[in-house]
């Protein structure tokens, strides 16, 4: 019995580890060194790097990524990266006030004669879109869908550390390697008349009939035995990646590589291919505190902005589970002792 | 208990005069306070009362969450992100809600494989473990239509699995699909009627809750010995305490402990229980490359997975949803299949085994859920690898390697023959959590339909004690408390 119920148990803990890592086919987020901050019960972000975050969101991320959820005012209000006591209300704080008016949004709002006119944001706006719809992102992105980053911490497995690996996982230029190969020449497209079809079938037709036309395209090959992420442990990937054109391996992003391996198709590298190109190199942004700028300072504030972003009332709701499991437990143990009391002359 | 005198006396002259025209108090005096209750309930008991906790705990916070959710397609994701970021400490009662669902369903399968355990389905209680089997599909369903209310990933494409899967019954399938989507897909009609029914459904909860109480307090609590309280004035006094203050106490104490658990996941694991997947809102055109419902009902989706063959007419699909529904309708028969006259499995050492064998078949159940029907659990083998090419005949053939590069050099020496040649994986064969989800699922039913009718009939129970007074002073007790 004591086995079966040690096997149970054991099982159960199995079964709950195994569903939590059910995502598969990406390596595993690591978060950067020395950890976060904000992990564990009592951690909190640090707002030095949420603040630098912020900085990297705007003018690196923003240019393709929405945050719709996301109020200018929030970076004000408290928990929020730019709180001051001095301004309880958020809407009153000069810097978020700052932040709002360098940004023009479309008015939600027609004007005395019924336009709609652009405006500097105000901080009770959500954050501007980079992009009027999905559509106009997709379009202005090869056809990709850059997500919102609203909640995007809590929308992939690993969250923050999954971010800190994604933007700082790209290969190496030491690992990646440019080649020069032929390939058959694209049809010019075909002209979208009132006839769709027979301009598509003639098409059809001509590029059946003759030679295609070969033109010379570079490629970029990645030899991912020499990364970095993949030079500690056993983990051995000897073979080559092809990366498709507009396409960026990266180890961490959940995807298939397989069609793309040069190599033992039982050893297929982790990770993807995505539309973003690596964004973070050294000194991308100059930090307003001067802090300097390395790939993996970027990576790690950008994560830890994020980190806030999605969920905003997260240090509050660590205080106030703190309060609530010590008062729970003062009870528990009071009920315990009122038990025994009452149940003193009972045999049970 | 019924035949228990009512010892409720009215005090003052409004309560006389209450009494006299709607006995309200006196109903609720007799059921929680003078109730006699055996004295030798274990904390597996306390249960009952955890689930009560949990259900008004979804209802107070749910009523909240619904004065500020929109059920719309365009405005629900954006309108649950409101409640967390702007509603005061909506948060806290949105946190609360989503895992006082897992803490709810936690609760309701330690309350029922307690009730498998002490027998507490046979007469005089049959009546009283169907309706708890009504109550727990009611709040599966509830689950099921909360779960979609977010309209993230999992939701949506969760939905359809699940509506697909009513589809898949013969003749009316489809005709109950199409009502329940309130159309012919899921879209803004379907996540307003879920809304709606997700609002109505607790409250059926709530009333067969009441049901179930009254069905318990006219047979009286079953006890871990499974011997019933003795009915005679002095035999009841020496078996049963008063339910107040002994069991509200003992209770208060194991709900204030289930509460730290709870907080716990609250404060510090609110999303743990939970699919990342469901943070991204719903888009039809993209599915999730791994469709997994909640955890509490993975060993229910291992079960429908598990079923890859056809039985003569019937296909695999509707086969697995059969299996599936009736995994759950044969708990409803259960007091007709237990042929044992003992109830507590205390006195029954061998449908002992096969109950903790039970128990561990539904967690591991919920591990094949989880996991991919086809990766392997103990792979018997290595992976090959397949050079496919056309020999000098023109015909396909094939060349199997274990080692890549022979195999890849092989492949260029035909591919420089001017032969198409083309490396694959050759898996090796293994036993996959499909195969043991089928071995588990088998136990499942053989647990209901064989072991437990033909174990009653053939085993040796131990000797149970004459009375629970005796059980309790252990002059009789014939095996130690496993379950304490």
């Amino acid at each position: 019995m004591k086995f079966l119920r040690f096997i149970s148990a054991g099982l159960g803990a199995a079964a709950i580890a195994a569903s939590a890592h059910a995502a598969g086919g990406a390596k595993h987020a690591h978060e950067p060194e020395g950890g976060w901050e904000f992990d564990g019960p009592l951690g909190e972000l640090d707002m030095e790097s949420v603040q630098r975050g912020y900085q990297v969101y705007r003018e690196v991320c923003a240019s393709c990524h929405s945050m719709r959820l996301l109020h200018y005012r929030n970076l004000g209000e408290p928990g929020g990266p730019f709180y001051d006591p001095e301004y309880p209300n958020a809407n009153n704080n000069p810097l978020v006030k700052s932040f709002a008016a360098q940004d023009e949004i479309l008015s939600t709002e027609p004007n005395d004669v019924g336009d709609y006119e652009y405006r500097p944001a105000r901080t009770s706006d959500p954050f501007k879109s980079p992009y009027p719809n999905d559509a106009a992102a997709r379009a202005a992105n090869a056809g990709a869908l850059p997500p919102d980053l609203s909640v995007i911490t809590k929308a992939r497995h690993g969250g923050a550390s999954y971010i800190y690996s994604l933007m700082s996982g790209y290969p190496e230029e030491a690992a990646m390697s440019t080649e020069t190969i032929e390939v058959p020449a694209e049809p010019e497209p075909a002209a979208e008349g009132e006839d769709g079809e027979t301009a598509d079938a003639e098409t059809a037709e001509t590029t059946g009939e003759s030679e295609p036309e070969m033109v010379e395209q570079q490629q970029t090959v990645i030899d991912v035995a020499s990364m970095e992420v993949f030079s500690h442990g056993d983990s051995h990937y000897e073979g080559e990646l092809i990366q498709p054109l507009g396409q960026y391996y990266n180890p961490y992003f959940a995807g298939d590589t397989s069609p793309q391996w040069q190599g033992d198709p039982r050893h297929n590298p982790p990770g993807g291919f995505l539309a973003m190109p690596p964004q973070l190199t050294d000194g991308r942004v100059s930090y307003m505190d001067g802090t300097e700028a390395t790939v993996d300072q970027m990576a790690r504030d950008v994560a830890a902005f994020l980190q806030w972003a999605g969920e905003p009332k997260q240090t509050q709701r660590k205080s106030t589970g703190f309060a609530a499991i010590i008062y729970l437990a003062i009870l528990a143990v009071l009920l315990w002792f009122s038990f025994h009391r009452i149940w003193r002359k009972v045999d049970h | 208990m019924s035949g228990h005198p009512s010892t409720y006396e009215p005090k003052t002259g409004f309560t006389k005069w209450l009494d006299s025209r709607l006995p309200v108090v006196r109903l609720a005096y007799d059921s929680f306070v003078d109730f006699p209750t055996p004295k030798n309930l274990n904390y597996w008991y306390t249960f009952g009362g955890i689930l009560a906790v949990c259900l008004m705990t979804q209802i107070l916070t749910g009523v909240v969450l619904a004065m500020h959710y929109t059920p719309t397609v365009d405005g629900a994701f954006a309108s649950v992100e409101r409640i967390m970021r702007d509603v005061p400490y909506g948060w806290l009662i949105r946190y609360i809600h989503a895992n006082g669902a897992s803490m709810f369903f936690l609760a309701v399968y330690i309350h029922m494989f307690r009730g498998l355990y002490y027998g507490s389905y046979k007469a005089p209680r049959e009546i009283l473990w169907i309706l708890g089997c009504v109550i727990y599909l009611l709040m599966m369903g509830t689950a099921f239509l909360g779960y979609v209310l977010p309209w993230g990933q999992m939701s949506y494409h969760g939905t359809n699995v699940i509506t697909g899967l009513i589809g898949a019954l013969p003749v009316v399938g489809e005709s109950i699909q199409t009502w329940l989507m309130g159309g012919p897909s899921i879209g803004n009609q379907t996540l307003q009627r879920f809304f709606s029914l997700h609002y109505l459904l607790p409250f059926m909860i709530a009333g067969v809750v009441i049901l179930h109480i009254w069905a318990l307090h006219v047979p009286g609590n079953n006890n871990p010995t499974g011997v019933e309280a003795r009915k005679d004035p002095e035999g009841l006094k020496k078996d049963t305490v008063p339910f107040h203050p002994y069991y509200t106490v003992k209770d208060a104490f194991a709900i204030v402990v289930f509460l730290i658990i709870f907080a716990t996941f609250v404060f510090y694991l609110p999303n743990v229980l939970g699919h990342a997947d469901n943070y991204i809102e719903a888009d039809p055109l993209v599915t999730p490359a791994h469709i997994v419902p909640e955890w509490y009902l993975l060993p229910f989706y291992a079960i429908l997975r598990a079923i890859t063959f056809d039985i003569g007419p019937i296909d695999a699909k509707l086969l697995g949803v059969i299996f599936m529904f009736g995994s759950i309708a044969i708990l409803f028969v259960l007091p007709w299949l237990d042929t044992s006259k003992v109830k507590s499995m205390r006195y029954r050492p061998v449908a002992r085994q096969f109950f903790f064998g039970f128990v561990v078949a539904c967690l591991l159940l919920g591990w094949c859920g989880a996991s991919n029907p086809d990766d392997p659990i103990i792979p018997m083998g290595s992976d090959k690898l397949v050079v496919s090419y056309t020999d000098a005949n023109g015909n396909e053939a094939t060349q199997t390697y274990d080692e890549y590069d022979p195999a890849a050099s092989f492949r260029d020496q035909k591919i420089d023959e001017g032969v198409d040649a083309s490396i694959a994986v050759q898996k090796a064969p293994a036993f996959r959590f499909v195969h043991l989800a089928q071995i588990l699922t088998l136990y499942y039913f053989a647990y209901f339909l064989v072991i437990l009718p033909l174990l009653g009939l053939r085993e040796k129970p131990k000797d149970e004690p004459t009375s629970i007074h005796k059980a309790v002073l252990g002059n009789d007790r014939a095996a130690p408390a496993p379950a304490e």
